[in-house]
């Protein structure tokens, strides 16, 4: 469902995301993982059609996103890194604006919103203006953005930052759940996360994958590794042992 | 137009629309540009004793001065405090275009102006049934006075587009608004006509065609000049472009 070939993004002289191709099938859970800076809001970006790529294409549902991108982003949903709102909103007002950018009107759209705040936990904050909502709760506000309109393709960046571990555990069985019919991409830094909601991930080290695979064959690419943690760490280099040597 | 865009602008726009009313933005706007619009008309438009006494002269004339500052802080808004959100990482993510957008916002912003511009008209009756029964200046005042407030905002909408920063988007926009009104400046125009050297009067001519404040006071006299309606249309056309062209250059 999703396909992305060759993709390549320049700032500058700086090359953020380096010929990356992967592609999630409905039914899979992607992992994204990297260090900070790695790439992986850059690649989530030209996946939701945010940011233009240098070069190659991604194609969503057999839609191409740079040619046709109104069609494409019909099937998306996406939970953007800090999970920005508009401040003069509450939060049921918000979650209706971008149900009517999603296309749902009148009966349907009310229906939505009660759905995804019943789904988010956010029913005692319906009312409330998202300036004064704890972080947490900002975080389930843009969530709940994310499938208002039950999308086929959830690109997530980061979704259990900021949350409590209550509700870590709550998204992370709703990602599990919901992806049995979509096709689901999550960054995370919480390796945990991995083992308990993908059927997959990738590693993402100065914009190039080092690997990807099931969470089990990860951990068998580096002899003697007892978790991912561990792997993460021999695969992926620290900005500053970077530094150093440089 | 497909009912797709017309159901995007006008969600855009319904959000927008009511974004002003949420914050204390528009009061503060309206009563300013109330308390300025009446405050030049009747106090410093006497003192000045203009010949022309007419309404368009004593009313109108002050407008564009106005909307030099005012019309940026009411855009100003429009897309640098999305950028300053993040929330455009979000509306340029959904099956929205970007013209859809633009539009939307553009129109809230307008709609808002209108207002202000509507609760001028206590004013304009209370002087046109103590003087002059004419209505035909008033009206073309109106669509001058509204031409020229539209110009200023889609000049401040294409400055957004660009700058994360509220506060760097109203002086720049200002100040781009300040240097298009001035350089059509009649006493203005005149001192540089006789200051440059006879082969270049055409050239000073020329550029203070693109002046807003030529076509305004053209409008203002009461004639429908076409040519004037017409230069602010695309004065507001090539902005939105503009400001299209800023947001795709951000997100390159
Ligand atoms: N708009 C931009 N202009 C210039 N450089 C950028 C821009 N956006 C990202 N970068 C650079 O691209 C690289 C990748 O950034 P990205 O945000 O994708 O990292 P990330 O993997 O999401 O990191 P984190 O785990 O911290 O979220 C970084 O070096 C960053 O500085
Ligand atoms: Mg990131």
């Amino acid at each position: 469902m999703i396909q992305v070939k060759n993709l390549i993004k320049v700032f500058g002289t700086k090359v953020a995301v380096d010929d990356v191709s992967f592609s999630v099938e409905k039914g899979e859970v992607l992992g994204f993982l990297g260090p900070n800076g790695a790439g992986k809001s850059t690649t989530m970006r030209m996946v939701t059609g945010y940011f233009k790529p240098t070069s190659g294409s991604v194609q969503l549902c057999g839609v191409d996103m740079i040619e046709e991108p109104e069609l494409a982003k019909q099937r998306l949903g996406y939970l953007p890194e800090n999970a920005p709102l508009y401040s003069d909103m509450t939060v049921a007002s918000f979650l209706g604006f971008c149900a009517e950018l999603r296309g749902i009107h009148g009966a349907a759209r009310t229906k939505a919103i009660d759905r995804v705040l019943d789904l988010c936990f956010l029913d005692n904050v319906r009312n409330q203006s998202v300036d004064t909502l704890s972080k947490g709760y900002r975080h389930r506000t843009c969530f709940a953005q994310s499938i208002i309109h039950d999308p086929d393709v959830l690109i997530l960046d980061e979704p259990t930052d900021g949350l409590d571990p209550n509700q870590k555990h709550e998204v992370r069985g709703m990602i599990k759940r919901m992806g049995r019919d979509k096709a689901i991409i999550f960054s995370t830094h919480i390796l945990e996360e991995v083992e308990a909601a993908c059927s997959r991930a990738i590693i993402i080290d100065r914009g190039k994958i080092v690997a990807d695979g099931t969470p089990e064959s990860l951990k068998k690419l580096v002899p003697g590794a007892a978790s991912l943690d561990e792997v993460f760490r021999s695969i992926t280099k620290p900005d500053t042992v970077q530094k150093k040597a440089a | 137009m497909s009912n797709r865009d017309i159901q995007n602008t006008l969600a855009v726009f319904k959000r927008e629309f009511l974004g002003y009313f949420n914050s204390p933005v528009f009061y503060v706007i309206v009563v300013i540009f109330l308390l300025a619009a009446n405050g030049f008309t009747f106090f410093v438009s006497n003192i000045l004793d203009f010949d022309d006494v007419s309404l368009s002269a004593r009313f109108f004339v002050w407008h564009p001065w106005i909307y030099t500052v005012l019309a940026p802080a009411v855009g100003m808004r429009l897309w640098s405090e999305e950028h300053r959100l993040g929330t455009i990482e979000l509306l340029m993510t959904m099956p929205v275009s970007p013209w859809q957008a633009i539009m939307g916002k553009f129109f809230a912003a307008a709609g808002v102006w209108l207002i202000a511009l509507v609760l001028t008209l206590p004013i304009v009756i209370t002087m046109g049934v103590l003087g002059d029964p004419d209505s035909g200046p008033v009206i073309s005042g109106y669509v001058a006075s509204y031409l020229y407030a539209m110009a200023c905002l889609a000049l401040t909408s294409a400055v957004s587009a660009f700058t994360r920063s509220q506060v760097v988007c109203f002086i720049i926009s200002v100040f781009f608004c300040l240097c298009i009104g001035m350089i059509g400046f009649p006493s203005l125009t005149h001192t540089v006509v006789n200051a440059v050297p006879s082969g270049m009067e055409s050239i000073v001519r020329f550029i203070c065609y693109f002046s807003f404040m030529d076509h305004f006071f053209e409008l203002t006299k009461g004639i429908f000049v076409l040519k004037d309606i017409l230069y602010f249309v695309s004065v507001i056309i090539v902005s939105l472009l503009l400001t299209d062209f800023g947001l795709r250059s951000k997100r390159a």
